[in-house]
């Protein structure tokens, strides 16, 4: 599904600009962000509840195609400058990362390929 | 004798350190602060504590080693040790702990190594900000054994600090010393009874500490600060 299409169902709001006609490809949760590195691949949906300026970093590094931040958590303004200049998208929703998981899955969104 | 501290800098070799942070900038902006100790403690590794020794050395300011782990669970933990070769050798222990994920510098920074002169001289090529592969509790285990003092990162504070990280400060570990932000709260703790140090976990010259914070210590020494902090 696209980024656009995860925004309409899932009721998120759009904290960046970026391009939210790119295709979702796999999805992923995860807090800890060395796991992510070493697991994360490229055009994923990353759903995390860390908000801070590394999440950034890594997305753009491995590309992901956008970060969501569950449970309407506050997500700092150097943060989101940081994420444009890099063209991520970053979408908050007030679900929790469960709930976000489902309608992922439920739009035809699987999980990323372990090693 | 009352000596001012800072224990938790930053230098040019930790990613997310500015470039600024050399050792004679660190050094020199502590000693115009009227700092007696400082302690620069970077992600992981203590390539730069040799330069930043000899410019300490320069100033007439005390350094004491250290290092800032980041534990499995992502939780930050600082570790001191009497002498900078001890610590560059328990620094290429806990290397063998972290994964071996180069660092780019377009997204995480510069790791920059450098002499006594702010040469750089070497680039870290891993990126130092990784999780080691090691819980809390086996860091702790390890800091020990190297006859280093353990002492919990900005508990109250940040993404990494433990009481966020893991939700509590586990108990059947020794700790040395607890550095805690004294301006925010610390859910769950206690700190009677603990050695409490306030740090600047500065990244950025003008963040290092004003003289505020001091310690107790028998002379002005490396050697004489680490056994004021260490437990009893």
């Amino acid at each position: 599904m696209k980024i656009s299409e995860f925004e309409a169902v899932c009721d998120a709001k759009r904290l960046t600009a970026g391009d939210s006609d790119r295709e979702i490809t796999a999805g992923y949760t995860c807090d800890l962000l060395s796991h992510v590195m070493g697991r994360g691949q490229a055009g994923m949906a990353w759903i995390t509840v860390q908000t801070h300026m590394n999440v950034i970093a890594v997305a753009s590094l491995l590309d992901f195609a956008c970060v969501i931040v569950p449970e309407g958590l506050p997500v700092e303004a150097p943060i989101l400058s940081k994420a444009d200049e890099e063209g991520i998208v970053v979408l908050s929703s007030g679900k929790t990362a469960f709930e976000l998981v489902t309608i992922l899955a439920a739009h035809g969104v699987g999980p990323v390929s372990c090693a | 004798m009352k000596l001012y501290a800072d224990l938790h800098i930053h230098s040019c070799l930790s990613p997310c350190g500015d470039e600024l942070m050399t050792p004679n900038n660190i050094v020199g902006m502590a000693y115009l602060k009227g700092l007696d100790v400082i302690a620069v403690c970077d992600h992981n590794c203590a390539r730069n504590l040799p330069a930043v020794r000899e410019a300490a050395q320069a100033m007439g300011l005390v350094l004491l080693p250290g290092m800032e782990l980041t534990t499995r669970e992502e939780a930050h933990m600082l570790c001191y040790f009497e002498d900078v070769e001890t610590c560059l050798a328990f620094s290429e222990r806990i290397y063998a702990y972290l994964p071996d994920i180069p660092n780019r510098p377009r997204y995480f920074g510069e790791q920059l190594v450098m002499n006594g002169q702010d040469e750089i001289i070497a680039s870290e090529e891993r990126l130092l900000i990784s999780a080691l592969d090691l819980s809390f509790e086996a860091c702790a285990g390890l800091i020990r054994e190297h006859g280093g003092l353990c002492v919990p990162a900005h508990i109250n504070r940040g993404t990494n600090g433990v009481l966020n990280a893991l939700g509590f400060l586990p108990k059947d570990i020794r700790y040395d010393a607890l550095e805690v932000c004294r301006q925010l709260p610390v859910p769950g703790v206690d700190l009677a009874g603990w050695r409490v140090l306030e740090s600047s976990d500065a990244h950025r010259l003008e963040d290092i500490s004003e003289r505020g914070f001091t310690l107790e210590a028998g002379e002005k020494s490396a050697r004489a600060v680490f056994a004021a902090i260490r437990a009893h």
